[in-house]
């Protein structure tokens, strides 16, 4: 399939999965999918530093949180359209991003994942103590009922949903793009050795600049609609301890090694989770997502695509 | 023959052990250079700090005419550089052909521009054929015998289509007839214009293989000539054998 073929599909599913929410007329839909195709984007956007180059991040949340914050921002600086607030969160996070990689690459393995923990601590409190977005207190966003579009009046979180929708398509496709690609292959010999990767002409230290790059300001896109949606937005909820971890299993569980893996892992997880939150309560999904979590690394530690392929692999050599 | 690559005056220190003191070397163009040492002579620090993997705090590497210091070793790379290691390093997620494309895509695209897929297929399958490993182009390197990942290290080394290439111990635990292959393929890779260091504690290759030879014994060159002369030398003699 390619990338045009890839897009239509996927417009196509997305606006599938709108059309049914819509008819069914419950507006819960859109609220669980919203979340669910956040953590597309999330997990997407962790896979091209942690799967692909094996560089483990722990700063997801932070990443996430300076995207709604860039949104804080300019509601109060100055309110601007969603899709522009998503284009300077991404230009935000890209640069702080480029900016953590080039201070913390020379880094490796638990040095490299404590350094980028650290930045989200750093970060946080930065916020906390910014009284423009709110500090402590934390922001209030007021969104409107619907949104005119062509002449029509779209509910608004139909419109985040639309919008979540656009930006997992754009992280998916974006991952999927890098996997096929030569910075895939970059990529993927920095996992595997990268005095190897040196000695066979790749440019390391670039290529592991440009993976912090696109994944911080994909993680910055996929925060910057979040003030709308939750409508109150604080730093415990932004940098919630739920986004940084989320954005690590989702990956692991579905696989790290390429694209589709984020994707299965984000919609199992999220639905999971969502399925818990509606049925049980909202504090087991930590707890579902450390069961699944331990299950994983101890049996299928290549996620589940890992597992398929070792047994089609396995049944092809009988 | 004119020098390819000329090492002069350069030292190497890990805190207050001198690995590398004041080397001098000079590789001329097509040669075949053996370079031998005991353990912990400073060999590889040495293939190191001509690579790029390691910078030499005194003295300069010029390569091809070019001063090397500084550049990082994706650099030098790209400027006809390539190694094999000492311990195969294949990149373990990737198949043999794609072990082979990585260099292509990084080195010689940057050197020639944008390559054709169909041909950087071709010279995939041209490289494996060369040290016998076509037919396991699809394979993963686990799938590899000691010999198979040690000739895979070096078709990934000539794939970056170098001018010089240093084969770090590519023999070492090697069987007599798996030791007979690598050095036919370095003769051959030789015989294609390729300048070779080979590294090596094996004699019988060495001698066989190299035009000269030159000897480290605790981070400095203490003898450098024709192989015969070499070993013959009383230094050389006393540093292998003891005084």
């Amino acid at each position: 399939m390619n990338t045009l073929q890839f897009s239509i599909v996927s417009i196509v599913i997305g606006a599938a999965v709108w059309l049914c929410g819509h008819l069914l007329g419950v507006g819960y839909v859109f609220f669980a999918g919203y979340t669910i195709l956040q953590f597309i984007v999330l997990a997407s956007a962790w896979n091209i530093l942690g799967g692909y180059c094996g560089y483990v991040n722990f700063g997801s949340a932070a990443f996430f949180a300076l995207g709604a914050y860039t949104t804080v921002f300019f509601y109060k600086f100055n309110p601007l359209p969603i899709p522009l607030l998503i284009v300077i969160a991404a230009v935000v996070c890209g640069i702080v991003g480029f900016g953590m990689g080039y201070l913390t690459l020379r880094l490796r393995g638990a040095f490299f994942a404590i350094a980028t923990l650290a930045m989200a601590v750093v970060l946080q409190t930065l916020v906390v103590n910014w009284d423009y977005v709110g500090g402590s207190r934390g922001a209030y966003i007021v969104r409107a009922e619907n949104i005119q579009i062509g002449g029509f009046a779209i509910d608004y979180i139909e419109y985040l949903f639309l919008l979540m929708t656009a930006l997992a398509i754009i992280a998916v496709g974006t991952s999927r793009l890098i996997a096929r690609t030569q910075l895939g292959f970059g990529f993927a010999t920095i996992r595997d050795d990268e005095l190897a990767a040196e000695a066979s002409g790749v440019p390391t230290l670039r290529l592991k600049l440009i993976a912090t790059t696109v994944s911080g300001a994909l993680m910055g896109m996929a925060g910057a609609p979040f003030p709308y949606y939750i409508g109150y937005l604080q730093p415990a909820s932004a940098f919630g301890l739920e986004y940084g971890v989320n954005s690590i299993a989702m990956p692991i569980i579905g696989g790290t090694t390429n694209w589709v893996g984020p994707l299965i892992g984000a919609i199992l997880l999220g639905s999971l989770q969502q399925l818990a939150t509606v049925t049980i309560s909202s504090a087991v999904n930590l707890l579902i997502v450390g069961l699944l979590l331990v299950f994983f690394v101890v049996l299928a530690p290549n996620g589940l695509v890992g597992l398929v392929q070792d047994r089609l692999n396995a049944w092809r050599k009988k | 023959m004119s020098a390819l690559l000329h090492v002069e005056n350069i030292s190497k220190r890990f805190g207050g052990f001198v690995a590398l003191d004041g080397i001098n070397l000079e590789v001329r163009q097509g040669e075949r250079l053996g370079l031998i040492g005991p353990n912990g002579s400073g060999k590889s620090t040495l293939v190191n700090c001509i690579c790029g993997a390691l910078q030499n705090e005194d003295g300069q590497v010029h390569f091809d005419g070019a001063p090397m210091n500084g550049l990082a070793a994706h650099e030098r790379t790209h400027r006809g550089l390539a190694r094999s290691f000492q311990l195969p390093r294949p990149f373990h997620s990737l198949n043999l052909a794609d072990n082979i494309r990585v260099p292509m895509l990084y080195t010689v695209h940057k050197r020639t521009g944008p390559l054709h897929a169909d041909s950087v297929d071709a010279r995939c399958v041209e490289l494996l054929s060369l040290v016998g490993l076509d037919r396991k182009a699809r394979q993963m390197p686990r799938d590899l015998t000691q010999v198979e990942m040690r000739k895979l290290e070096l078709a990934r080394a000539v794939a970056a289509e170098p001018k010089l290439l240093i084969a770090d111990e590519s023999m070492a635990g090697l069987s007599h007839s798996e030791i007979e292959d690598i050095l036919a393929l370095l003769m051959r890779l030789n015989e294609r214009g390729i300048t070779i260091i080979l590294i090596e504690h094996i004699m019988s290759a060495v001698m066989k293989f190299s035009q000269r030879l030159a000897v480290l014994v605790s981070g400095k060159k203490i003898a450098d000539g024709k192989p015969e002369d070499v070993i013959k030398d009383r230094e050389v003699v006393g540093a292998y054998l003891g005084q």
